[in-house]
């Protein structure tokens, strides 16, 4: 009888433990957590902070009128494969800007891998580079533009 | 290192999971990199910009001004354009900020901290003309790669500091030494610490001018983050990439200073004039030094509607490099005639110069007024492109807006 009692009592304590356990390996866990996505703890900080983290995961892939909103791009085929090697370093605005042929942008990217750090593309290199021309072909200026979109307002003196 | 590696993994694929896409070579990506998709500044309030400048990358920074916007005799932080080319620096401390001048064709290698500069030299304050090099570049034909700058990457702000001269002096110059070069504290877009993002400098003779200053202020106040604090080089009249931002040390070199972007076609053009799109070799390209004579237009806006009778006032700003506006003109026939308007004296050498002018137009419709800066060695912009180079630097052809008369 005494032994009985002794061991529920231990086995009581032993629960009791583990549940301590699990608490403190739970406050661990939410620790953790946040020391991996949110070392700031800005979750709990000012509400702007919480609508833009909000915000980016419901927009992250989304496309509107044929383009990825989150980068500017055109959807086209090979749009995902220049997101993921093209704007690692760089924004999509430097990529978009620049309206080039195969042959300079091949040219560009061997610059990039010699000086920046641009890893091998393999076959998706041409990937990208007919994502590129198709989406972003080079347009004739010749010597002097024309003035276009002008915005035009009353000038008052 | 596992524990390390098991985070790696683990913000990786939550990396993944928020834009729901594998990312392709994850595994090289360095440690603290945050992807684009998980910042969202908002440029014009971190900068304190004006919501009309034009974001042309925001990674790195690079940001310019419309004409309209240069409008100020002196512009404004609100209005000057970004250039960065890697990554600002963050947690900078005034007061353990350190300038060392070392180099092959250094006396003594000295180290100052920033009140060292302060107390030990002559302050002095210039207004400088920095523009940069690729200015315009998004005219060429063939086009040049890089950020696409139309006309508002320049700016003419009011800078305070020391002369360079007399720091340089300071640590004793080698008589074999031809170059400066500086070093600063951004860091490379691919997160590599031993790569420079940007290390340029000039010829011994351009950093002993008068007007090539170590400033610390900007506009009578500390500089701004994105423009340098807490000391910049500043050397107008010159592509603005050699006024080093963040500047913390400045070698006196006995050669021409290799830091990056100082080789290969980086700020460079070609020797020899080129046609439109001709490859040219590395070795047949030569460092940018001065900048051309140059205007711009900074009122009205482009695109104004003005009555028929009434005279349109136009002002803006010239300026030429290492030399000075001696002539400006404007046209509303598209160069068939040009007439001339007052420019004024610059305030300092290497300082914008205001120009302005009353335009009477002679019947309703449409018409461009064109300005035209002539420097003091008779050389004027022209109306077209100028020579085309394979990086789009130095276009300085004519600035123009359109106006209607209703």
């Amino acid at each position: 009888m005494k032994d009985d009692k002794e061991f529920q009592k231990k086995i009581k304590k032993a629960e009791k433990t583990a549940y301590i356990a699990m608490l403190f390996s739970f406050i661990a866990s939410v620790l953790l957590l946040f020391a991996v996505y949110d070392p700031s703890f800005s979750i709990f900080g000012n509400k702007e902070s919480k609508l833009i983290y909000s915000t980016i995961i419901e927009d992250e892939d989304k496309i509107e009128n044929g383009i990825h909103i989150r980068t500017g791009l055109i959807d086209a085929e090979g749009l995902m494969t220049v997101i993921n090697n093209c704007t690692n370093c760089h924004s999509a605005k430097l990529v978009v800007q620049n309206k080039m042929s195969t042959e300079s942008w091949n040219a560009t990217i061997k610059w990039m891998q010699e000086t920046q750090n641009l890893w091998d593309l393999g076959s998706n290199q041409e990937v990208i580079v007919n994502y590129l021309v198709t989406n972003y072909p080079p347009t004739a200026k010749g010597r002097r533009m024309i003035l276009t979109n002008i915005d035009w307002y009353t000038l008052k003196n | 290192m596992r524990r390390r590696s098991f985070i790696k993994k683990t913000v990786l694929s939550s990396f993944t999971a928020l834009i729901s896409a594998e990312i392709v070579f994850g595994s090289k990506m360095l440690d603290g990199y945050t992807p684009l998709a998980l910042q969202d500044p908002d440029p014009f309030k971190m900068f304190s910009k004006n919501k009309e400048m034009i974001i042309l990358n925001d990674k790195p920074w690079n940001i310019e001004a419309q004409a309209h916007l240069l409008d100020d005799k002196i512009t404004p932080n609100s209005s000057m354009f970004i250039r960065n080319n890697g990554t600002t620096p963050e947690e900078i401390n005034p007061e353990t900020w350190t300038l060392t001048i070392d180099g092959e064709s250094v006396k003594n290698k000295k180290t100052y901290t920033l009140s060292d500069l302060k107390s030990k030299f002559k302050h002095h304050t210039y207004q400088l003309t920095l523009e940069c090099g690729g200015n315009g570049r998004s005219e060429f034909d063939p086009p040049a790669k890089g950020n696409q700058w139309t006309i508002g990457a320049v700016h003419c702000a009011s800078w305070t500091g020391v002369r360079l001269r007399d720091v340089l002096e300071d640590a004793g110059i080698k008589s074999n030494a031809v170059y400066i070069g500086y070093h600063s504290k951004d860091t490379h877009l691919s997160g590599d610490p031993k790569k420079e993002p940007i290390s340029r400098g000039c010829p011994l003779p351009k950093a002993l001018q008068d007007e090539t200053i170590l400033a610390f202020q900007m506009n009578n106040e500390a500089i701004p983050l994105i423009h340098g604090y807490p000391l910049r080089l500043i050397a107008g009249g010159w592509p603005a990439s050699v006024s080093g931002k963040w500047v913390q040390k400045i070698s006196i070199r006995n050669k021409v200073h290799d830091g990056t972007k100082m080789t290969g076609t980086a700020y460079r053009v070609p020797c020899n004039p080129v046609a439109p799109g001709e490859k040219v070799k590395d070795e047949d390209m030569c460092i940018i030094e001065s900048m051309p004579v140059k205007s711009i237009i900074t009122y009205p806006k482009t695109g104004a509607l003005i009555n028929e009778g009434k005279a349109l006032n136009i002002r803006g700003h010239a300026w030429a490099g290492e030399l000075e506006v001696v002539k400006m003109e404007y046209s509303i026939d598209f160069g068939a005639t040009w007439t001339i308007c007052s420019v004024e004296k610059p305030t300092n050498r290497l300082a914008w110069q205001h120009f302005s002018a009353s335009i009477n137009f002679p019947k309703k419709g449409y018409y461009e007024v064109w300005a035209r800066a002539t420097d003091t060695q008779n050389t004027a912009q022209p109306m077209l492109l100028p020579g085309w180079n394979p990086k789009g630097y130095l276009n300085n052809a004519c600035h123009r807006i359109a106006v209607k008369i209703i």
